[in-house]
């Protein structure tokens, strides 16, 4: 259910002023583009970024540095464990 | 996304491995349990389980939204498809769900209008094609799904629209979990988060479980990387002996969540007490409607009422969804309930946890 693959946002429309015109995203799946309703977004998609989608909307936005940065947490978790290993004298 | 498949590259998962290999102290025994079905299916699907260190138990929690729907909620579905002039609009994982006789797919079979849809927003579609019926959309699912549904229903609400409603049936997750980590006999170390509710709630809900429980906690995203850098967070701080919330998904989960998807979901719904299949009903964890949106309320448009219903004679799924029985120690599993004639939910949902033993347990 909860697909985790970020699509990215190829185009933007309707208003998020005018609840008449409800703002939609165009992104692109594999290959394929779907439409996506941005109701959820916590933060405005622009083309270019990324979004996590859910049952048809959008619940989160998000660019290729957020993206980075959360390698770079993992990087330094697995960095932290081996720094301590080495304190306690382990061998890996 | 340049960087997406790092998050799924062996490299980086095997680094991870071997940290979380050499945790100091970690030789102890550690139960962690896994909430989201999708989290044990990735779990499986990426052979996770073979590559962590064998002192590391692995249980399945009650994260699968169709799988936690008592049989009684699904007899109403079925008894709404069987109303002339209904049609259910449904996500396809709830249609092969048994009540207590017979399931959507069943009634579909015998007649009754059963839709498959991928979002709420293609059910109201539906109710727009076909004005002359009333589109009935099971909302089964838990925070993630929630938005979903609510702003669905602003969006009736903005068109104006009379002929779509839901069968509420949504559900938050911290109460059952308070509720289990309660249990003594589960003795639950440590607990990955899902992920996508966290994007939603946001990784500071499940503070006051670390508080209270002293249950180390970590919000963890489904490619390789994320399980096992959730797993490495969770394992050192089971041996520091500390308990806190550490978010391992941060490219989508925030401390506060999605404060937009928050207010949608405070509009239309309120927080009510609501039935668990093999839980029973837990105060606090459902979501009903808001009298101001009542005449969304499939149950009181069509005159529906759930019944008490009996669980299917022999299934586990209760015991399985609480993490004390695994699925093969279920008389039924691999012999009477399997994927293609399922007796229990669990065996259904592609997020079931017997469906995913079934699928990758040798």
């Amino acid at each position: 259910m909860c697909l985790a693959i970020p699509m990215k946002v190829i185009e933007v429309r309707g208003d998020a002023g005018d609840p008449l015109m409800p703002q939609i995203a165009v992104v692109d799946a594999d290959g394929i583009s779907i439409d996506v309703r941005l109701d959820l977004t916590d933060r405005p998609a622009a083309p270019g970024d990324y979004l996590i989608v859910h049952a048809g909307f959008a619940i989160h936005t998000l660019s290729e540095e957020d993206a980075l940065i959360n390698l770079q947490l993992f990087k330094e978790m697995a960095e932290g464990v081996r720094k301590l290993d080495n304190q306690a004298g382990g061998s890996s | 996304m340049k960087c997406a498949d790092e998050f799924r590259s062996r490299d980086l998962a095997e680094v991870l491995l071997q940290a979380l290999s050499a945790v100091p102290n970690s030789d102890r025994k550690i139960r962690i349990m896994e909430v989201c079905g999708t989290h044990t299916n990735a779990i499986f699907r990426h052979g996770l389980r073979s590559l962590l260190p064998k002192n590391i138990e692995l249980i399945s929690g009650p994260g699968c939204p169709v799988c936690v729907t008592p049989a009684g909620h699904v007899d109403a579905f079925i008894a709404a498809a069987r109303l002339d002039g209904v049609i259910i609009a449904t996500f396809g994982d709830l249609i092969r769900v048994p009540g207590s006789s017979g399931s959507l797919a069943q009634a579909r079979e015998q007649g009754a209008r059963v839709e498959i849809v991928y979002s709420p927003m293609d059910g109201l579609q539906l109710a727009q094609a076909e004005t002359d019926q009333i589109v009935v959309f099971p909302a089964v699912g838990f925070e993630t799904t929630a938005p979903t549904i609510a702003a669905t229903i602003l969006e009736t609400e903005r068109l104006g629209l009379n002929n779509f409603c839901v069968i509420s049936a949504g559900k938050v997750m911290p109460p059952p979990l308070e509720l289990l980590m309660a249990d003594p006999d589960l003795n639950i170390d440590g607990l990955l988060c899902p992920g996508h509710v966290s994007a939603i709630i946001g990784a500071d809900a499940y503070k006051p479980l670390a508080e209270k429980y002293n249950i180390s906690c970590a919000v963890a995203g489904f490619e390789p990387a994320d399980i096992v850098s959730g797993l490495l967070s969770l394992t050192r701080q089971i041996c520091d002996d500390t308990a806190r919330v550490d978010n391992c998904y941060t490219r989508v989960v925030t401390e506060s969540g999605n404060q937009r998807a928050q207010q949608l979901v405070n509009e239309v719904f309120t927080i009510e007490d609501t039935e668990w299949r093999g839980l029973g009903i837990i105060p606090g964890s459902g979501l009903g409607l808001r009298d101001g949106y009542k005449k969304y309320d499939a149950f009181a448009r069509l005159d529906l009422h759930v019944e008490p219903a009996p669980e299917p004679k022999g299934c586990k799924c209760g015991d399985i969804l609480k993490g004390r029985l695994l699925p093969p120690a279920c008389p039924l599993y691999g012999k009477r309930c399997t994927p293609l004639q399922p007796i229990g939910p669990c065996m259904v949902s592609s997020e079931g946890t017997c469906a995913a033993y079934y699928r990758y347990w040798e």
